[in-house]
């Protein structure tokens, strides 16, 4: 009912389908039969929580294609299957882009996982996650029922935001079958600043920024130095860039690629990975290992140390969460309290009665 | 006017076990809470009859003003024992009857939840009492140069609380966003008392996003009894472009020209002929009376970006058929702009006895054609209407003017608004952008979402309140419902709900 089919601006691709009854079916048979299903897109992500305890598993890539897309309107709606370099060159061919930067992890990345686990890359602290942009998004429930929450509007407030409860959601909670973004204008111009500084003044400079209305759309610090992109009109891209000082990044598009696909050394070098996310001015955390920040501080990637229950309480106590990414651990993601867990169950019980949409993926208990 | 009696269908509530009598109650309330917290009394209750939709009207059986989150947890574990309904309150300024009592419920007032508990420069947010009004909060954290961005026009009055609850937006949502992407925490007390966090201090938390959920849950999910808000630094240069136009349609058209040529105004806002004529008659905001619509279009950010942007404003706008185009030159001019928008609603108040503020959200590219088909319905309904809304968001705030105390005028403009909803349906919008659905638009609910979608919904609630005691009949219709408003309300020929019997 909200949904258009309008096909402007988009490109037609003969995989462009819509198989969205055929993967119901499957649903609603599993659901008759108990059978746990694995949803599956590119499967890029698998590293990100539980492997899940289904053996059964439901392939969404033949659901692609974008489905409407109007620059005008700031929405893309599109098939849960369809690759995600699809929809970012679709959009980069009328100047628009996803703003939460989605990293990719794999060339098969897929705009259903992409949602499915909530990643976005360094611009997130500025423009937000992927869940701040979902506007809307049809889904199959665990009983196999095709469900359309949201819209392609700006503001919608018609019933629960169950659309946006499915960012990062792991596919526990439903089956995405399209997905209904807002996107915005690519910046005009952009730059990207170096300046050495150890972690505590980075921090200290991050909190700093942060309460200045600069330009700044990312901000990293790595091994002693610090990395402030700026983008916007160019008038003021080269104002802040000539105030802030520091020294020009020469191929900054490339650097911040790698930063969001972690193939910085710091990265493609761990044997183990950890992913603590925390209030920005959290001080230097005393964990051993080696530490990279994101997110102007509220991320910090820590290499080098594999002591699960060490980093667990470290970081708690700072009010934040661990998610290993690379390495050993008991739960991959962070463990939930003993209440949050049993509203977990019931919400889940709620889309997915007889728990088949890819139960322990996130969690062992559901 | 009491209509709460046809808006509540009490075979809703039929099977409810008979809770015990008000005597019972009170005494369980007194024995946990201050005896000055519980009021009990028809004049004392009087004043949270309604809310800011005060057509509808009902006196609560007992009302709490708790001061603690001890004394809320108090509150809801003696409601829940006893099957009392509850219907939580913030400042009482909702447009859809969401905070409208039960005559058999407890109202709980948040109202002295007042107080800002925390300001964190160095991770920009604060924590606040859910009582607190939304303007204050950015006033609190003026002389940091930072600010709280949702700034729904009711700011002065509206709790924080409240605008958690409907998800409120503002004029410079299309930019900064809605209350569910400037708010990092929340605490809540669930129907049986118990106390929950969601969210936290980092950018995410783990598992579900049970803080986008209960954002815009009407109340109906738990009881939000803390907030931790976002802060921004304030924008360098704040320039705002009011262009005129002769053509509804031409203004329309010049909404999406400045979002295509990739601008994103903090704020864009339009007013038609009746709205620019009553408020400029209030105000004196300078407001050209002869034109047919009026746009603001406000950029902020670095200063040479918006001296860049608006400089584009102007000759987007100007390629549109603008017939004028001004551009404040300072803050007291800027100001002078925004205050006939900000003056609007109660402009309408000094023209008609009475007003019905409608909300829904369309596409942009169809914001023309849906205000040329309320002017026609206008003319159907035989009501005089004036458009004041965020267009840039394409949320549409129709407002009906009528008189109460005229025989069937409310009932016509019920008529005429329930139109409005599903003609934004038609053109592929919601009937609701940030209102909320409270009692107001729940049979639209039914035009909007089919069977399935609201069974979800209901499922949903169940597993926060399986007994329906958080704010029971409003936001999602049930199926009953529905079959009984389509029993006498067919759309595009399609009875809806043809699987449910009669009643
Ligand atoms: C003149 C005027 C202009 C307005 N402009 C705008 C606008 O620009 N944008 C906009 O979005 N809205 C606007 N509104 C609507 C209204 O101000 C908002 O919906 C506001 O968020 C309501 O806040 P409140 O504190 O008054 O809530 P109430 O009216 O008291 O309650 C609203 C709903 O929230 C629930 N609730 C309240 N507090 C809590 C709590 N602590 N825990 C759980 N549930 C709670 C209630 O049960 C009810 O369902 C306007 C209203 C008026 C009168």
């Amino acid at each position: 009912m909200t949904l258009t089919t309008s096909r402007d601006n988009t490109r037609d691709d003969p995989r462009d389908n819509d198989i969205a009854e055929s993967l119901a079916a499957a649903v609603t048979e599993a659901f008759e039969n108990s059978t746990p299903i694995a949803i599956r897109g590119g499967d890029t992500k698998a590293f990100l929580g539980e492997s899940g305890s289904a053996e059964q598993s439901l392939d969404i890539t033949g659901h692609r294609g974008v489905v409407s897309y109007e620059p005008g309107e700031l929405v893309i709606t599109a098939r849960a299957g369809t690759p995600l370099a699809d929809i970012e060159r679709t959009l980069a061919d009328s100047g628009q882009a996803l703003a939460f930067e989605p990293p990719y992890f794999g060339d098969a990345a897929t705009l259903g996982g992409t949602i499915a686990t909530n990643l976005a890359g360094p611009a997130r602290p500025f423009t937000g996650a992927a869940r701040d942009f979902v506007l809307g998004a049809r889904i199959i429930n665990g009983r196999g029922e095709i469900l359309r929450f949201g819209g392609e509007v700006m503001k919608n407030v018609a019933g629960y935001d169950l659309s946006r409860l499915m960012a990062g959601a792991f596919g526990t909670l439903g089956v995405l079958l399209d997905v209904s973004l807002k996107v915005l204008p690519r910046p005009r111009a952009q730059v990207t600043q170096r300046f050495e500084q150890d972690q505590t003044a980075a921090i200290q400079n991050f909190c700093q920024l942060g309460r200045k209305p600069w330009p700044i759309t990312a901000s990293y610090w790595e091994d002693g130095t610090t990395y402030l992109r700026l983008a916007g009109a160019s008038s003021s891209v080269s104002a802040a860039q000539k105030s802030l000082g520091g020294e020009m990044l020469s191929d900054d598009v490339a650097f911040w690629r790698d930063v969001r696909e972690q193939q910085r050394p710091l990265f493609t070098d761990a044997k183990s990975l950890w992913r603590l996310s925390v209030a920005p001015a959290t001080p230097v955390l005393d964990i051993a290992g080696t530490t990279a920040m994101d997110w102007g501080g509220a991320l910090r990637w820590l290499a080098g140390n594999d002591d699960e229950q060490g980093i667990r309480q470290r970081i708690s106590q700072h009010g934040g969460h661990a998610t290993v990414y690379r390495g050993q651990a008991s739960s991959r993601l962070h463990p939930l309290s003993h209440s949050m867990m049993a509203v977990h169950t019931r919400l889940k019980n709620a889309l997915d009665p007889a728990g088949i949409l890819n139960p322990g993926r996130m969690y062992a208990d559901f | 006017m009491n209509q709460a009696a046809s808006l509540f269908d009490p075979a809703e509530h039929a099977e409810r076990a008979s809770p015990p009598d008000k005597p019972t109650i009170i005494a369980a309330l007194q024995a946990q809470l201050p005896a000055e917290m519980i009021l009990t009394e028809a004049e004392d209750l009087r004043p949270f009859e309604c809310d800011g939709l005060s057509a509808y009207r009902q006196v609560p059986m007992i009302a709490v003003l708790p001061a603690t989150i001890e004394q809320v947890q108090a509150t809801m574990r003696v409601c829940h024992a006893m099957d009392v309904p509850v219907v939580a309150r913030g400042a009482g300024t909702g447009l859809s009857g969401g905070a409208l009592p039960l005559d058999n419920g407890v109202l709980l007032s948040l109202a002295k939840f007042n107080r800002v508990l925390d300001i964190d420069t160095q991770n920009r947010r604060a924590t606040v009492q859910p009582g607190v009004r939304n303007l204050a909060i950015s006033e609190a954290v003026d002389h940091l140069d930072l600010y709280y961005a949702p700034d729904p026009s009711s700011q002065i009055a509206c709790s924080i609380g409240g605008n958690v609850a409907e998800n409120s937006g503002g004029v410079h949502c299309l930019k900064y966003g809605l209350t569910t992407h400037n708010i990092l925490q929340l605490e809540i007390v669930t129907v049986d008392g118990e106390r929950l966090t969601l969210g936290g201090a980092s950018l995410d938390s783990p598992g579900y996003d049970l803080l986008a959920l209960m954002t815009g849950s009407e109340g109906l999910l738990g009881v939000i009894v803390e907030v931790v808000v976002k802060l921004l630094p304030k924008p360098e240069l704040a320039k705002v472009a009011m262009v005129a136009f002769d053509d509804v349609r031409a203004a329309g058209d010049a909404v999406a020209a400045i979002i295509n040529a990739g601008c994103v105004p903090a704020g864009l806002e339009m007013l038609d002929s009746p709205a620019i004529i009553a408020t400029e008659e209030f105000v004196h905001a300078g407001y050209p009376l002869d034109a047919a619509a009026i746009l603001l279009c406000e950029v902020d950010g670095p200063a040479a970006e918006v001296e860049e942007d608006i400089e584009r404003v102007r000759e987007i706008v100007a390629g549109c058929g603008a017939t004028d185009v001004r551009i404040s030159r300072d803050a007291t001019e800027r100001a002078l702009f925004w205050a006939g928008r900000k003056a609007a609603f109660p402009a309408m108040g000094r023209i008609s006895p009475d007003y019905y503020c409608m909300d829904g959200t369309i596409p942009r590219k169809a914001l023309a054609d849906v205000l040329i088909g309320i002017g026609e319905l206008s003319k159907k309904y035989g009501q005089r209407v004036a458009n004041v809304f965020h267009a840039g968001d394409g949320n549409l705030h129709p407002l009906i003017l009528y008189d109460a105390n005229n025989p069937g005028e409310l009932e016509n403009t019920e008529a005429f608004g329930g139109a409005i909803c599903e003609l934004c349906l038609e053109h592929g919008g919601t009937i609701t952008g940030e209102h909320g659905v409270g009692v107001e638009k729940i049979d639209q609910m039914c035009v909007q979402f089919p069977a399935a979608e609201l069974t979800q919904f209901h499922a949903v609630k169940a597993a926060f309140d399986p007994r329906t005691l958080l704010n029971p009949g409003k936001a999602v219709p049930t199926l009953h419902r529905c079959a009984e408003f389509g029993a006498m309300h067919v759309h595009n020929g399609q009875v809806p709900f043809p699987e449910l019997e009669r009643l």
